[in-house]
């Protein structure tokens, strides 16, 4: 017998994805230096449509997603984000709204529980209205958070804190932990920003002083340890100043796929910058035929493209060879070894590298749309 | 450390203690994979087959014992060995933050 299951059992089928981050808009309220999103931001019009995401949620369900992650841009400027909710619900999605939570009144709040809406995970840029409106470059920002942090708990659903971690808000770390449990958040991600895109570009205002980063790391530590049963603390590293590659999406291709605003299916977030890659959009294919066979999806997949060294070694299914897009950026070539390995010729280059723009005093870039072409 | 437990800390779990599934955190199949899975924020604990009996029982309602009784008497096993079992898992559910003691 032929069926589904055994059919994904034969060598030249992928594993399914575990998790789907939706860009639902990459339109903002908010300007982060170190936004994610691609530099060339895609524009309303150009967004799917209601249906078009309700096919891609019954597809992504169908294929095995198991974790639907609504994002941006910030996603409750989408009208429809409420049928959205809805559509991964009635899928079995469990669905997470990433949210600067800037716009979401109460009333909107409750109908997204009401669609079935698991989870909410909220950004603070830090844990003042200083810091937190300048590096966000929205004024009354950081009262409207709290403000939402409270009407989110209030509700009764679950709430999760992230905040990305930078040379003007690292000195914040216990204060966002504190304001963590104030809020009554159950999760608390501190994510050291990476280095791509807008966060690049933003190199020399955002990259902290090496001694202040594993000062940071021992605070947090101490904290997930001392609350643990209470909040649960998650890091993302540093890894400029590390000795070994992050797991960059615990391999390419393996549990996770980034839909974007216009319908595109990417590896990751970042990985547009990588040239030559052909990229498939929901609107022409199917997604499962996207994750099996697209070629951006099989460019970088299993360990067959590493270099040597990354083949020969013990931790190549540990790390994946690290991240494409930082090898593409830092050495040229996005088949080198990721350079955050110490074992890579350009590891020196790199560490030297964030020490000089650490000791940089330059000006936030923020994060907004390019002057719309004539 | 009194303080310490209160601040969080692995509880120590008492057979008339009853334990629930908050929301935000969905038990359910995974057809795609075979097998049950725990989805919490970020997170994905695939269940082996004695945690998703387990989990099956855990309905905010009933207490430890009770789901030990029921579990004992569905696998004939020895009651102290399932309990012994049955509490190491839910305190470290509960300590992972995807169950909650009601």
């Amino acid at each position: 017998m032929n069926t589904p299951s055994e059919a994904r059992q034969s060598p030249s089928m992928q594993p399914p994805p575990i998790g789907m981050l939706a860009e639902l808009t990459h339109r903002c309220p908010l300007q982060c230096p170190y936004c994610s999103n691609p530099v060339e931001l895609t524009r309303k019009r150009e967004e799917l449509d209601t249906q078009a995401w309700q096919r891609v949620f019954a597809e992504a369900a169908e294929l095995g997603v198991l974790q639907v992650h609504l994002s941006g841009g910030e996603p409750a400027l989408r009208q429809d984000l409420e049928a959205l909710v809805a559509s991964c619900a009635e899928h079995g999605l469990y669905s997470n709204l990433i949210t600067a939570g800037v716009n979401i009144g109460r009333a909107r709040l409750e109908a997204l529980a009401d669609a079935g809406l698991d989870h909410v995970q909220l950004s603070v840029q830090g844990a003042t209205a200083e810091v937190n409106d300048h590096i966000a470059n929205l004024p009354g920002a950081f009262d409207k958070k709290l403000a939402f942090a409270a009407e989110v708990t209030d509700v009764g659903l679950p709430l999760t804190l992230n905040t990305v971690i930078h040379r003007a808000n690292l000195h914040q770390i216990p204060d966002l932990v504190e304001l963590a449990l104030e809020l009554g958040a159950r999760r608390l991600e501190i994510a050291h920003a990476q280095y791509y895109g807008w966060a690049l570009q933003n190199r020399g205002a955002l990259m902290p002083p090496r001694e202040q980063v594993m000062e940071a790391i021992d605070l947090v530590e101490a904290a997930r340890e001392r609350l643990k049963g209470k909040l649960v603390i998650d890091a993302v590293v540093p890894d400029y100043y590390a000795r070994l590659p992050k797991p960059c999406m615990n391999g390419w291709g393996r549990q996770s796929l980034n839909v974007t605003p216009a319908g595109k299916v990417l590896p990751c977030h970042a990985a547009e910058t990588i040239p030559g890659l052909e990229f498939w959009n929901v609107g022409e294919h199917a997604l499962g035929d996207i994750w099996q066979h697209s070629p951006a999806f099989n460019a970088y997949r299993g360990t067959d493209w590493m270099p040597d060294a990354c083949q020969s070694c013990d931790r190549r299914e540990i790390d994946w060879g690290g991240c494409r897009c930082q090898a593409l950026m830092l050495t040229g070539d996005a088949t080198q070894m990721d350079p955050v390995c110490e074992l890579s010729p350009y590891h020196d280059e790199i560490q030297t590298l964030a020490i000089v723009d650490s000791h940089k005093d330059d000006e936030f870039t923020y994060r907004r749309f390019s002057r719309q072409p004539a | 450390m009194s303080a310490d437990i209160d601040a969080g800390g692995v509880p120590e779990l008492q057979e008339s203690d009853v334990v629930k599934i908050p929301r935000g955190v969905r038990l359910r199949e995974d057809k795609a994979r075979g097998g049950w899975v725990l989805l919490a924020p970020e997170r994905v604990f695939q269940l082996d087959p004695i945690a998703q009996q387990v989990l099956m029982r855990v309905d905010g309602e009933r207490d430890i014992a009770a789901i030990v009784d029921d579990l004992a008497q569905a696998f004939a096993a020895p009651r102290d060995r399932i309990l012994a079992d049955v509490r190491a898992m839910l305190a470290d559910l509960i300590t992972k933050n995807v169950l909650e003691v009601t």
